[in-house]
């Protein structure tokens, strides 16, 4: 359950590069560990997002989790459905699909040559192994 | 079992009255006659018909459907459920406390002055702190007081300084009244042993921090023994160490945090003190200061002069931080349980706290993982992720099941850096028999079937909530 396609941050969201924008969410290990998310704070399209600082909070059941930018730019769009005032508010899609269509916003990269200061798939899942 | 109890609005009936006022004797006035048509309704509201018996009954099944410290043994870590001694209430209820009025001139209200002037000396002395305000509602308006203090001493003193540090296993309040005091706040990790990581502590001290917020024991339950290392480098720093008091019912009359290097503190009355506890309490959370920091406490504050008491607010002082006296009667209940003890008794009472705790460790240790070893204090937390990893019964599940053995829930899912917690706090006021009936309901459900575990509980009016559903659509009026 780790693609390996995408960057992985030690806090448990991953990015997906797509031209100079890349999405970003948080990984399958990171939702089975919250449970059942209930409500996804995100920031407004604009804001300026900085490596390894808090982009966000998810709340599940049992916990509240802050969301950690893998990358430093811009929020260019946010995921609608996670948007609890949107009317098909649908925190669900984070633990259903959390590489697809649980994403969480797409940001435009400030530095794309942070994207080599990230995990890769077989590191990010040795993270997971000794976490779990 | 006990049956479910319908809403007051599935109960009503169209027509049906509790009270029947006589007719009035003053002239009548129409509404519109006296308000702007904006402010009239246009129905009237949909409050529910009932008699005085359906409300009496109501309510009364209700209070029969609750899990409480009167009726069940309640574990509830970081909580300290103990019992409410009745002489407190017997206290409270006395007509010089209960019947008097806060506007009152001081003069006749001598005799409440001087119990509180005598609580401020008791928690003074219990926490080795040079002076206490009454004023805070519970413990985190404690916290925030204390940071509203931390916050103006800095200024007076010309120091700019914007960061707190919080260990990673904190009461997720002290991160919470940190941000809201208008600090940053900085978590430092735990070591293996679940105390503070003294490296990364040394890396995040600077000029930069205010103080360092810690529980001392912990939220594992286990004594800091780096604390005065910790004390040391806080205040070489330049900062101050900010006692989180929720777990003092370990170290009453043992250790005091004046002692342990601590310059402001907080207690939890409702805790440590035995006064009643959740829904509706209501709470009381004293604060401590040391030095200087005392003239920055909230106003007004019960001085004795020779043999009369009277009030003053401190010299920079950041205020009232509550209406009046704060929980008045609360205060009245913690000082009838202090001094129905005594010195003596309060450090029995945190020896047979602590006894208690370890006599469960021990006795559920082999049966449940317990991620942090050792001697605890007044708690411990164990883990259920083997019988996740193993039978797929998660935290919650143990939880739900106790309910249908006749316990309540330890704290679930807490601290946060324990996977699966289950955070066990029995208290001094359990019987040896109640503490072992919970070890055997523990035992008994870990071998059970996980899907006995998944549809518990199965006893009570309701089964398994589905608590995600209510957090994500939530339905918050009858009728919708």
């Amino acid at each position: 359950m780790i693609p390996q396609d995408l960057k992985y941050t030690d806090e448990h969201e991953w990015i997906r590069l797509n031209g100079e924008n890349a999405e970003v969410g948080i990984t399958h290990f990171a939702q089975q560990q919250l449970g059942d998310i209930v409500y996804v704070e995100l920031p407004a399209v604009g804001t300026s997002l900085t490596r390894g600082q808090t982009f966000g909070v998810v709340e599940s059941v049992k916990t509240v989790s802050d969301l950690y930018a893998p990358v430093t730019g811009e929020v260019v769009e946010v995921n609608p459905e996670l948007l609890s005032e949107a009317d098909d508010f649908k925190p669900e899609l984070v633990n259903d699909d959390p590489f697809g269509q649980g994403w969480m916003v797409r940001v435009r990269l400030t530095d794309p040559s942070e994207l080599a200061g990230l995990l890769d798939a077989a590191a990010y899942k040795k993270i997971t192994e000794e976490a779990g | 079992m006990k049956t479910f109890e319908p809403t007051l609005f599935e109960k009503s009936r169209p027509g049906r009255q509790g009270t029947m006022p006589p007719e009035t004797d003053c002239p009548a006035v129409q509404p519109e006659e006296l308000l702007p048509a904006g402010m009239l309704r246009k129905a009237p509201p949909a409050l529910p018909e009932l008699s005085e018996l359906d409300v009496l009954r109501h309510f009364t099944r209700l209070s029969q459907l609750n899990f409480s410290v009167d009726t069940h043994f309640y574990p509830l870590g970081s909580c300290t459920m103990k019992y409410n001694p009745r002489v407190n209430e017997k206290a409270a209820t006395l007509p010089g406390f209960a019947a008097i009025h806060p506007l009152q001139p001081e003069s006749t209200v001598q005799g409440a002055l001087a119990l509180m002037s005598s609580l401020q000396d008791c928690l003074a002395e219990i926490t080795g702190m040079d002076a206490i305000t009454l004023q805070p509602s519970a413990g985190a308006h404690g916290e925030i007081t204390a940071l509203f203090m931390i916050s103006r001493y800095f200024r007076d003193k010309g120091e700019k300084r914007t960061r707190v540090l919080v260990p990673d296993s904190s009461h997720g309040t002290n991160p919470a009244s940190a941000a809201l005091a208008g600090f940053e706040v900085v978590t430092i990790p735990s070591n293996a042993e679940g105390g503070v990581d003294l490296e990364a502590l040394r890396a995040n001290l600077d000029a930069n921090v205010a103080c360092l917020m810690l529980t001392n024991p912990s939220t594992l339950g286990l004594f800091e023994t780096g604390i005065e290392e910790i004390a040391s480098l806080v205040h070489e720093a330049g900062g101050l160490l900010y006692y989180d008091g929720a777990n003092m019912n370990a170290l009453m009359g043992l250790v005091r945090p004046g002692d342990m290097g601590f310059d402001l503190v907080h207690l939890n009355l409702h805790k440590t003190f035995s006064t009643p506890h959740g829904g509706g309490g209501p709470g009381s959370g004293p604060v401590g200061a040391r030095g200087e920091l005392v003239h920055y406490l909230p106003g007004p504050r019960v001085v004795q002069d020779g043999q009369t008491f009277r009030t003053e607010v401190p010299g920079h002082s950041i205020g009232r931080v509550r209406t009046f006296w704060g929980n008045f009667l609360v205060l009245v209940r913690a000082y009838a349980y202090i001094r129905t003890h005594g010195s003596q008794g309060l450090q029995d009472v945190s020896r047979a706290a602590v006894l208690a705790a370890n006599y469960m460790r021990v006795r559920l240790q082999g049966h449940f993982d317990l991620p942090y070893q050792g001697t605890c204090m007044h708690e411990f937390v164990l883990s259920a992720r083997n019988l996740k990893t193993a039978r797929g019964v998660r935290a919650t599940d143990v939880a739900k099941r106790l309910l249908d053995f006749g316990f309540h829930s330890p704290t679930i899912y807490f601290p946060l850096i324990v996977e699966e917690a289950l955070m066990i706090e029995p208290t001094e006021t359990e019987s040896l028999e109640t503490m072992d009936a919970f070890i055997e309901a523990m035992r008994t459900l870990a071998e059970e079937d996980p899907q006995t575990l998944h549809d518990a509980p199965q006893t009570r009016p309701v089964g398994r909530l589905d608590e995600t559903q209510a957090a994500r659509k939530p339905v918050l009026a009858w009728p919708e």
